[in-house]
């Protein structure tokens, strides 16, 4: 089952890679002891946005699908947690509240998923159907601002946004601070080995080879139409377990987190790292959700005018992405100096990445 | 009697209207160059501010709505010129590309120009048949949805013009052998969506708050009449938007706006399970 970690779908294998990946895992969880309360929530912050960057990558770059709506599948699990947690109440309950409301993401993905793959949906309209769902969700959740609208003692709020719910917790502890960091830490490093073992996969081949050629796959004998549905769910998923965490992270969640800019933001993100590489998704979205918080701080719009020119100068320099475009060309001189012919480790990207950017 | 017929028939006018308007630029480039374009509602935006500021300059209010659809048309063309012209072989990055530049365009404009400028009020007049009134501007805007329906029709199936841009959408590279300049063809095709996304702007600016993010409010009437329509945009963007604005003029008559929209787009995600390249597709093959 650990062969699958080193397959042929991800780039960085063999021991320099995961030597690499050990150090900065260590650096990772030794983070929070030198850093102040204020810069670990912060890091908790960006590590939210992760996992719906790494479901973009599964969909986009494995999977040939081009989804714009990361966004509404935040926004659906982050209300649900919300409604969630304020009807069961806080404490444990807030853990099933998290469960649930991605599973209420992943339905309705299943639901929007079939009607779009069985309908033979691809391409440039997958992706404005998907925005266009997102767009009315936002345009909905903007318009509940009366008293009418609320879901038992939850109000939603309109663009004020929904309050009030309990941060996640195990009894009478509260997962704040450095422990609601390292259980992000700790998802990310079980999603992202989960990823790379599901591509490197039977399952993960198809999904590839679909991408490909979907007729080819289909003349093989695989029902394409169910493997894009599960890359499908499986990816809009993890935007539904950023948009819980993010919920309880902040304890809000308002209609801007899912209309204009921000369903843009997650398309910037894996564009400018390279959509066909799961690490190269997790280093560079990383690196600028790191970038454009330190922007923000000054101007949110200049922030996001430099997003759009980052993913504008993408499409037209590099269509594979910057940060695997560079992670490649490293692997290329350290093998050609150690005279393998093999591909070597790609870790070592983020170090190199503020001379790009 | 009459004045409730009337009345219904006001409602579906006005919701026809918007679709075709905001929808008749994006068709346009999509069914010719099966490239859609991210920045049109800022293209809109850029028609409504335009027609805002000149109107304010004290031109009148029709001349400025021209100028404002031009306008755009040749920041159309330049967008073409620098940006889009480079992504024909590659649909998806075009999408990327010109969603980047909806970006750059909206923030820049909240960062100059600030969140929102005051308008210039809906025209006055208005007419009453049986116990109702009616806003004449609503009348208007409806004209022009049907002027530009038929600007359309005269300009592709009339002019030497439109024979070549038929010939380039069926078949780019046939016609590129037999002469036609399909680079030229595909920058005006690219020039009159973006200035009819102007003119839609232009018509709609006095009867709305003008705010930088305003082409957001455009864009998924847009998109889903051009997702219902197919490629086709007399054949396709036409009957799509009849087929919305009734579902959407009922939902609207009885639960409000944001139900209506809510509809539409369910009633969208249901067609395209049935249809998945659209109404024109099956039009297209009947008229064969």
């Amino acid at each position: 089952m650990f062969k699958l970690l080193d397959g042929s779908q991800t780039l960085g294998r063999g021991p320099t890679f995961w030597s690499c990946f050990l150090v900065v895992l260590a650096a990772a969880l030794i983070y929070p002891v030198f850093a102040d309360s204020y810069d670990v929530g912060n890091f908790s912050y960006f590590l939210i946005w992760i996992f719906m960057a790494l479901g973009l990558c599964l969909m986009w770059g494995y999977g040939g699908m081009l989804s714009f709506g990361q966004t509404l599948f935040f926004g659906i699990s982050g209300y649900a947690y919300g409604v969630l947690a304020i009807n069961m109440g806080g404490g444990s309950a807030t853990i099933a509240a998290l469960i649930l409301s991605i599973i209420i993401a992943m339905i309705a993905a299943g639901i929007l998923g079939y009607f779009m793959i069985w309908g033979g949906i691809n391409g440039i309209f997958f992706g404005i159907v998907t925005l266009s769902a997102t767009l009315v969700l936002a345009f909905f959740l903007g318009q509940t601002a009366g008293p009418e609208w609320h879901i038992g003692p939850a109000r939603l709020n309109g663009y004020n946004g929904m309050k009030g719910m309990d941060p996640l917790a195990i009894g009478d502890f509260y997962i704040e601070g450095s422990s609601l960091y390292y259980l992000m830490v700790a998802l990310i490093v079980i999603v992202y080995l989960a990823l790379r073992m599901l591509v490197n996969s039977r399952i993960g081949n198809v999904i590839v080879a679909t991408r490909e050629n979907p007729q080819r796959a289909e003349m093989l004998g695989y029902d394409v139409r169910k493997y894009q549905l599960l890359t499908f769910i499986i990816g809009s998923g993890l935007a539904g377990l950023s948009g819980a965490l993010y919920t309880s992270w902040g304890q809000f969640i308002t209609p801007s987190s899912i209309g204009l800019p921000a369903a843009a933001m997650p398309i910037v993100w894996v564009a400018f790292s390279g959509r066909s590489d799961l690490t190269a998704t997790l280093v560079g979205s990383f690196l600028l959700l790191f970038g454009f918080q330190t922007i923000t701080v000054y101007s949110q719009q200049a922030a996001l005018v430099l997003m759009g020119g980052l993913l504008l100068a993408t499409v037209m320099l590099a269509p594979q992405g910057f940060v695997l475009g560079i992670g490649k060309f490293v692997a290329d001189r350290w093998s050609a100096r150690r005279r393998h012919g093999s591909k070597r480790a790609l870790a070592d990207t983020s170090r190199l990445q503020p001379e790009e950017t | 009697m009459s004045a409730e017929l009337f009345s219904v028939f006001y409602q579906f006018a006005d919701v026809f209207a918007f679709l075709i308007l905001s929808a008749a630029g994006l068709a346009i480039v999509f069914g010719m160059m099966g490239v859609i374009n991210m920045a049109h509602g800022e293209f809109i935006m850029c028609g409504a501010y335009v027609t805002v500021g000149l109107v304010k300059l004290g031109v009148p209010l029709p001349i400025a709505q021209a100028l404002a659809a031009l306008t755009a048309g040749l920041i159309g063309v330049a967008v073409e010129y620098l940006v889009v012209r480079r992504f024909y072989k590659r649909p998806l990055d075009s999408l990327l590309a010109t969603w980047g530049l909806s970006l750059i365009v909206t923030q820049s404009m909240l960062l100059i120009v600030g969140s929102s400028i005051t308008g210039i009020g809906t025209p006055e007049g208005s007419f009453a048949i049986g116990g109702y009134t009616f806003s004449t501007y609503r009348l208007v805007l409806f004209a022009c949805a049907v002027a530009v329906l038929v600007g359309l029709y005269v300009t592709f199936m009339k002019t030497r013009f439109g024979v070549m841009a038929r010939a380039t959408m069926q078949n780019a590279a046939m016609a590129r052998a037999l002469g036609a300049r399909t680079g030229r063809i595909y920058a005006i095709s690219f020039g009159i969506g973006a200035g009819l996304a102007g003119l839609c702007g232009a018509l709609y600016a006095p009867t709305m708050t003008l705010i930088p993010t305003m082409g957001a409010t455009f864009v998924v009437e847009s998109f889903v009449t051009v997702v219902v329509g197919g490629a086709n945009v007399l054949l396709g963007t036409a009957p799509a938007a009849v087929f919305l604005a009734i579902i959407r003029m009922a939902l609207n008559a009885s639960y409000g706006q944001i139900i209506g929209q809510i509809g539409m787009l369910f009633a969208v995600i249901l067609i395209i399970r049935v249809l998945p390249e659209g109404i024109s597709s099956v039009l297209v093959r009947r008229g064969r």
